[in-house]
């Protein structure tokens, strides 16, 4: 009791407030970094993003990282759409209209499991299918890696966004005679704002991460061929650059890590304002 | 006439209805089998896991390989000490860096934070919870580790580079923290504010207040967001792969290069391959981070039931 | 109101206002006098300020965005607002027990101890047992409760709940005690016991009551101000308030059965404001969708 009641409330106001403004000023200071080195590599030469890379680019920097920019768009994208299906099929039989309360509790617990999975535990997974199956690492096991790794974290998202919609929703199509299916739907167009901020949080992490596609995608230094060649992804080509010896190939890394960052917050922006459009038709439900 | 059109009209209607139900069924096949997809990909993994991990498993006993630290895995030597302290360490420094800064933070979103700071800061910290953490080990290889290595570590006696686990721990702090704060402030909100009014009622300050009712109603979901950030933490790959230093030895400070789980599949996977014994170990170290990772889920939901329990409002 | 010899609380002027998307006056220049040792009901229909009029009476609304207040309240003759002394010991001098029964996050020995121990003003823990045991004794819960006092207070039913919290403000030995509805969100046996709980109290304390029925306020007023659309109709003491109206729009409130009157003085007007004000009913809404765990 060394301090009055009213000095001690005045010193965690004043901790409170210090530990928020170095957090954003830390984070800010993160971007502004990203932005300022990777934006001097960049707008110098904005055409390395369509560029494709030389023969000796992970040596000497020629050509560009377009091999990383379309691996990025051909693994995170469809990795997307098959985990958004997936997740948005697992959170519906999980409401109380599929699933007894046990089944949702217990299928839970596995997606909380999965979700503190680390993703370098995926990787290894899909690697030693791959290895099991005699393929080859590509684009189309990065897929896979990635694809796995977004389920858990749409599926939390999308389940608690179904079960926050008001139970009125499902009455009232019930009462309408609607099949369990319609209903289901109905609820998930009530619950829209919250999914979609449940699958734009899987986008986001599945392209930023590196982890998972280091050993699946083939860490490929060309163009990618097809879907059974190998490729790569803009975290692990930044990952892979930011430790050359080359300054050349390391300034790259900075182009390359703006380019992730620009697509990322460009995506979190968009995905506000589509919430905020669907928001008018989710009764009570929440902006995200 | 009208008796024609009845029957038509009827039968235009069931079948539409046939097919409603068709469609239902159909449905109810794949939404069950999607709602065992999440079993059935963990069992999948688990098992797979631990059947390529069974050649190393018959032929060095695990307790010897958890405990010794020769990690040389060209001439069969399996010793996962190094990488087990390592990641310890990281894990510690960087939940003990991270959390008071993200409990705090989220007191000030959540309950002193107002209007228009409070949207902005709110939603500048859900924004960059989503930077992927390649980039903090990026900008961390410029700021952080010139840092590290010219003032931080010689200020506590130590000579380093700059890259080591201290440096890792730092970086990992920063990258969890954005998330383990939106995820307390979601829990904080939720809050209904008879709560507050009901403390406040009775003379107690805005920070008992906080301290004796909030952060205990809201002490369950507190405590998963930083569970999950742990996950994160102890999980991390890219981070710690870039700043660590990689060398394979146990940490004799915590400004010492060394090595954690995730980093010994990271350096040592593409090179040695083709050993069908160093896989084997590797998928191992698979293993054990889902073991641990799937401990601290059960320990974590045990306790949080009891939170609950005692701190329900 | 009545003689005010021994007033203890007093509102000069006290005007409430919303500033939110637009500016709604919930309560307009209200003066009235709160005796001691009396139980005054303030009626109404829902959404007309009467949350926000009792709150602003120990700086409880200051925890919402956009409300602002006027004029000046008076505890024994000194300004709550106008004033060095912190908030917090404004408030505990002037409880409040919310609408809907609240247990703090604390079992239920801790619930009624938790203002004690905040305050210090307890010398040994047998003193602070004491004390517990008769503040649970004076809302009637302690035979109910003693059993199992370090159970979860929220494992209570709501009116035990409800006079735990009325004993949890007790407890810090405020002057004033507001109570906001604290029967409306109870099944009728449960409000019954509270009912009872608040007339044997009424005698010790000063209360200030805010209720939308009409036969609570016959049972239990001393006095009763009737509020509507923010500005006070009549303020009397309950007899002559009951059997005596002085205005055409309390006779008509007061003829009139509950739920008829809520009706037929609220309308679109009453719409408006509750909509407006948004904290009268709107209470406990904010629960939130995306939770990490369950």
């Amino acid at each position: 009791m060394a301090l009055d009641r009213y000095a001690r409330q005045r010193l965690f106001g004043w901790l409170a407030r210090g530990a928020a403004a170095l957090v954003v000023a830390v984070m800010l200071g993160v971007v502004a970094v990203t932005i300022y080195r990777g934006g001097r590599v960049f707008l110098t030469d904005p055409a390395i993003a369509v560029t494709p890379p030389g023969s000796r680019y992970m040596l000497e920097g020629d050509g560009g990282f377009l091999h990383a920019v379309l691996g990025s768009i051909f693994i995170v994208g469809p990795a997307t759409v098959v985990s958004m299906v997936l997740a948005v099929s697992t959170a519906i039989y999980l409401q109380s209209d599929y699933s007894s309360e046990r089944f949702a509790d217990a299928v839970n617990m596995f997606l909380n499991v999965l979700w503190g999975t680390p993703p370098i535990v995926y990787g290894v997974f899909v690697l030693t299918v791959i290895i099991a199956v005699g393929a080859q690492t590509s684009l189309f096991f990065g897929i896979v890696a990635i694809a796995i790794f977004q389920y858990p974290i749409m599926t939390r998202y999308t389940d608690e966004a179904l079960r926050s919609a008001p139970e009125t929703v499902k009455e009232a199509t019930y009462g309408l005679g609607a099949t369990r299916f319609e209903t289901a739907l109905m609820t998930v167009r009530a619950a829209l704002p919250g999914v979609v901020a449940g699958i734009v949080m899987g986008f986001a992490r599945g392209i930023g991460d590196a982890a998972t596609v280091l050993f699946t995608a083939g860490r490929s230094t060309n163009m990618p061929g097809g879907p059974f060649e190998p490729a790569t992804t803009l975290p692990v080509l930044i990952f892979d650059q930011a430790m050359s010896f080359n300054a050349e190939v390391r300034s790259h890394a900075y182009a390359a890590a703006f380019v992730l960052i620009v697509a990322v917050l460009a995506l979190i922006f968009a995905s506000k304002l589509l919430a905020g459009r669907y928001a008018r038709f989710a009764p009570g439900g929440r902006h995200s | 006439m009208a008796g024609s059109t009845g029957t038509e009209s009827a039968t235009d209607g069931s079948g539409r209805l046939d097919r409603r139900l068709l469609v239902e069924r159909l449905s109810s096949y794949w939404l069950g089998g999607a709602g065992y997809f999440a079993i059935a990909l963990f069992a999948l993994i688990v098992l797979t896991l631990l059947y390529q991990s069974l050649p190393l498993l018959s032929e060095y006993s695990v307790v010897q390989m958890l405990t010794t630290s020769n990690w040389d895995p060209a001439q069969n030597e399996f010793g996962f000490l190094p990488a087990i302290v390592g990641t310890v360490y990281v894990t510690l420094l960087s939940m003990a860096m991270g959390t008071p800064i993200a409990i705090l933070a989220a007191i000030y979103i959540a309950e002193y934070a107002e209007g228009r700071t409070k949207t902005l800061v709110s939603s500048l910290i859900d924004v960059l919870a989503a930077i992927p953490s390649v980039i903090f080990g990026l900008v961390a290889l410029i700021v952080v580790v010139p840092l590290v290595g010219d003032y931080v570590a010689p200020a506590f006696g130590s000579d380093t580079t700059g890259l080591g686990i201290f440096t890792v721990s730092l970086v990992m702090a920063i990258v969890v923290t954005p998330f383990m704060i939106s995820l307390s402030v979601e829990s904080l909100e939720a809050l209904p504010d008879e709560l507050r009014e009901s403390s406040l009622g009775v003379g107690a300050t805005k920070w008992e207040t906080i301290r004796s009712v909030l952060l205990r109603a809201a002490g369950p979901g507190i405590f998963s967001a930083i569970l999950l950030g742990f996950g994160r933490v102890f999980g991390a790959t890219i981070v710690p792969a870039m700043l660590i230093g990689g060398q394979t030895q146990l940490p004799d400070s915590l400004f010492a290069t060394g090595q954690t789980l995730p980093t010994l599949i990271v350096n040592d996977f593409g090179e040695l391959m083709s050993l069908p014994l160093t896989q084997s170990a590797l998928i191992f170290v698979g293993v054990m981070l889902v073991v641990v990772v799937w401990l601290f889920n059960f320990g974590a939901m045990l306790v949080r039931r009891r939170l609950q329990r005692r701190w329900q409002y | 109101m009545t003689e005010s010899t021994d007033t203890t609380l007093i509102t000069d002027d006290l005007a409430v206002t919303y500033t939110g998307n637009r500016t709604v006056d919930a309560v307009e220049g209200v003066s009235l006098e709160f005796s001691a040792n009396r139980l005054t009901a303030i009626i109404g229909p829902s959404g007309c300020g009467k949350s926000t009029l009792l709150k602003s009476l120990n700086r409880l609304h200051e925890i919402q965005p956009n409300v602002e207040i006027t004029g000046d309240v008076r505890l024994n003759g000194e300004s709550i607002y106008d004033t060095d002394e912190p908030t917090p010991e404004v408030r505990r001098r002037i409880g409040y027990v919310p609408q809907k029964p609240t247990p703090l996050p604390l079992s239920i020995y801790e619930n009624v101890a938790y203002g004690l121990r905040i305050h210090g003003d307890y010398g040994s823990t047998e003193e602070l047992d004491e004390r517990v045991e008769s503040y649970l004794r004076k809302v009637n819960l302690w035979d109910e409760v003693k059993d199992r006092l370090d159970a979860p207070g929220a494992e209570l039913s709501t009116g035990q709940i409800q006079r735990l919290c009325l004993a949890r403000s007790l407890a810090v030995e405020p002057d004033v005690l507001l109570c906001d509805e604290v029967t409306s969100a109870l099944d009728p046996i449960s409000a019954e016991t509270v009912e009872e709980t608040l007339a044997d109290l009424k005698d010790e304390y000063t209360i200030v009551m805010v209720t939308h029925s009409m036969d609570q306020a016959r049972r239990l007023a001393d006095d009763v101000v009737f509020l509507y659309l923010g500005d006070v109709v009549e303020a009397n003491d309950a007899e002559s308030f009951f059997t005596n109206p002085q205005t055409e729009r309390t006779k008509a409130f007061v003829g009139g059965s509950d739920t008829a009157a809520s009706g037929a003085t609220g309308g679109n007007e009453r719409d408006d404001h509750a909509a407006a004000a948004g904290t009268d009913d709107a209470d406990g809404a904010r629960t939130d969708p995306v939770r990490a765990e369950r």
